[in-house]
């Protein structure tokens, strides 16, 4: 074992002596390996760090939210509806809520008017999202104005900003009153926009569905888990396409990489011819080249890594942020919690480095075998 | 040390251009002497040391080490006789560039795993012994042909082999280095190192250190004395 481990250290050291001998040609392979890495680890990392955010967030939302369905349409929840529920074992409790969305011609964005359940602001005074804060250039205790869908102008006073913690889903959040709600949207009295549902048990949660669709056959019940399950497909999906356009810079890399592991120098091929006629034997030859592919893929694969952790967690992915993120007037300015997915790591690994150790190891092999004879001809 | 008996050896075999290099060798190489092989270009005396050397294997007929016969051992086994039992020094020098002179002597060490500090302590005693200790960091390829020729005998002695075998050693060197490259073949002699070279070089083949020579032509020894 002493003697083997003795024999990898001299192979190391030849093949990075090796590397450094052809520096320009090892550079660029270092240099456009690492950003394939990087720009692969980018859109994983951020993809997943968004799921994992909107996870976090939806964490705290009811389990199931009814709606009154219209014509197929989302239409208002009407007086005595909710009462219409009853009792429905496993429901701990009903929230009748009040929101709509709101556009701003100033802003050319929506915002999304709501009363909360808790903490709602006295009437005249609202309470704003951070994305609103930057557009419209408020501060704690300004006066702002906006128009309603009748024509009336309502003036509002900013009682609070929301923490930037929230970004990601209150960018374009108002908070009011319920009275100030109903009387800038015209909202009927007794009229609500949905119905909340806490179920504590989450295996009951299906059975709570089945028998709200059985007790309201107009109404539609959204589950949380299917929230998260659209939002997982939509970041699937984004990533998706930006791997997609991504496949040409791998299929590049692919290329460039055969081309490097097929063609073998005259150089590196009577090197290897050298090294066998001075007592090397072919597995020296193949496990100095495996070196040789591990130490580049390795390198590029830590490089591109760490350079796509910062890119992500640090410059908020600017590269591919819009695509990923989705549209929006409003972006929300957000930090992403630093998440690593073990498996996702293995998965990037294994599609970067190890293809790359094969691709170069098959012509080595055939090199190496050649007969050490040859040498003695050149 | 080294016996061949009715060795032949031939290339692209079966093929059109089916080509016998050695036609019937018998050859009983001797320990402690310097054995010259002599003949004009295409005799056969490069294949012959390529087969003395493990290089490559004889199509027929046996060759014995120290009484082992050697001509059947894969491939493997032959990689580790000539790592330790034989050094070589090529025609073209055959270095590595862009390495050191030091990092290109211990070359054939390397699958040894020996220490390194015992590598280079051996190391340097060969470079001093060649009078070469001054040259040690330059790379290889900055080296005068007489210096670059002096690396390889180092390298070949490195894993302090039993014969030293040379292929035309004096064919890239002007008359004063092929001087030189006698006088250090006649120190090794010396030492008691067993030593086959190929050459026609008069220089080489005329010189009192030869202990015998081997005339060789189309494939088969035609003298010997």
């Amino acid at each position: 074992m002493k003697l083997w481990l003795a024999r990898q250290r001299y192979l190391i050291d030849f093949t990075l002596a090796s590397l450094a001998r052809r520096k320009t040609r090892n550079l660029g392979l270092l240099f456009v390996y690492t950003v394939l890495v990087f720009m692969l680890a980018s859109v994983t990392l951020y993809s997943h760090a968004l799921r994992q955010e909107a996870a976090r967030v939806l964490a705290n939302s009811p389990e199931v939210i009814v709606q009154r369905m219209v014509a197929g349409r989302h239409d208002l929840i009407p007086p005595g509806y909710i009462e219409k529920i009853g009792r429905i074992r496993g429901v701990q409790t009903r929230e009748a809520r009040l929101w709509g969305y709101y556009y701003d011609a100033v802003t050319k964005a929506n915002y999304t008017f709501m009363v909360p359940a808790q903490g709602a602001p006295a009437g005249g005074e609202i309470i704003v999202g951070p994305a609103l804060e930057r557009s419209r250039g408020l501060a704690k205790n300004n006066g702002i104005s906006f128009r309603s869908y009748s024509g009336k102008l309502h003036t509002f006073v900013v009682a609070d900003v929301l923490p930037q913690a929230s970004e990601l889903v209150s960018a374009d959040l108002v908070l009011m009153s319920e009275e100030s709600f109903r009387a800038f949207f015209d909202y009927p009295a007794g009229h609500y926009t949905d119905i909340a549902l806490s179920v504590a048990n989450p295996l009951e949660v299906r059975n709570v569905a089945l028998k709200l669709a059985a007790a309201l056959p107009d109404a539609r019940p959204i589950l949380r888990e299917e929230v998260l399950r659209t939002y997982a497909s939509i970041f699937d999906w984004r990533e998706g396409i930006v791997l997609a356009l991504l496949s040409a810079a791998i299929l590049a890399f692919g290329i460039l990489a055969w081309d490097k592991a097929s063609g073998l120098s005259a150089e590196e091929k009577r090197e290897i011819g050298i090294l066998k006629a001075i007592g090397w034997e072919t597995g020296d030859v193949i496990s100095m080249k495996f070196w040789e592919g591990l130490l580049v893929s390795l390198t590029a694969f830590l490089l591109g890594f760490v350079a796509a952790y910062a890119h992500v967690f640090h410059f908020a992915a600017s590269l591919f942020g819009p695509v990923l993120k989705g549209w929006a007037v409003l972006y929300p300015r957000f930090q992403l919690t630093p998440q690593i997915d073990g498996l996702q790591v293995a998965t990037l690994f294994f599609f970067t480095v190890v293809p790359y150790a094969a691709a170069v190891l098959v012509p080595i092999w055939k090199a190496a075998i050649t007969d050490p004879d040859s040498v003695m001809r050149g | 040390m080294i016996e061949l008996s009715a060795i032949r050896k031939a290339f692209n075999q079966g093929r059109e251009n089916e080509f016998w290099a050695l036609d019937g060798i018998d050859l009983h190489i001797e320990a402690q002497k310097v054995t010259a092989l002599r003949g004009p270009s295409g005799s056969g005396k490069t294949t012959l040391l390529t087969l003395v050397g493990c290089l490559a294997r004889p199509t027929e007929g046996r060759v014995r080490l120290a009484g082992e016969d050697i001509s059947g051992l894969p491939e493997r086994f032959l990689t580790e006789i000539r790592r330790r039992r034989f050094g070589f020094v090529f025609q073209q020098f055959n270095l590595i560039k862009g390495l050191s002179a030091l990092d290109n002597i211990i070359l054939p060490a390397y699958p040894t795993g020996q220490p390194r500090k015992q590598l280079l302590e051996r190391a340097e005693e060969l470079l001093a012994r060649l009078k070469l200790g001054h040259r040690r960091a330059a790379k290889v390829e900055w080296l005068s042909g007489g210096e670059q020729q002096r690396v390889a005998i180092c390298r070949a002695l490195i894993n302090d082999p039993e014969l030293l075998i040379a292929d035309e050693p004096t064919a890239n060197l002007d008359s004063h280095l092929a001087r030189e490259f006698m006088a250090i073949l006649e120190a090794l002699a010396g030492d008691g190192r067993s030593i086959l070279l190929s050459s026609h070089d008069p220089l080489v083949t005329g010189s009192e250190v030869v202990d015998r020579l081997v005339e060789m032509r189309d494939g088969r020894i035609v003298d010997d004395r």
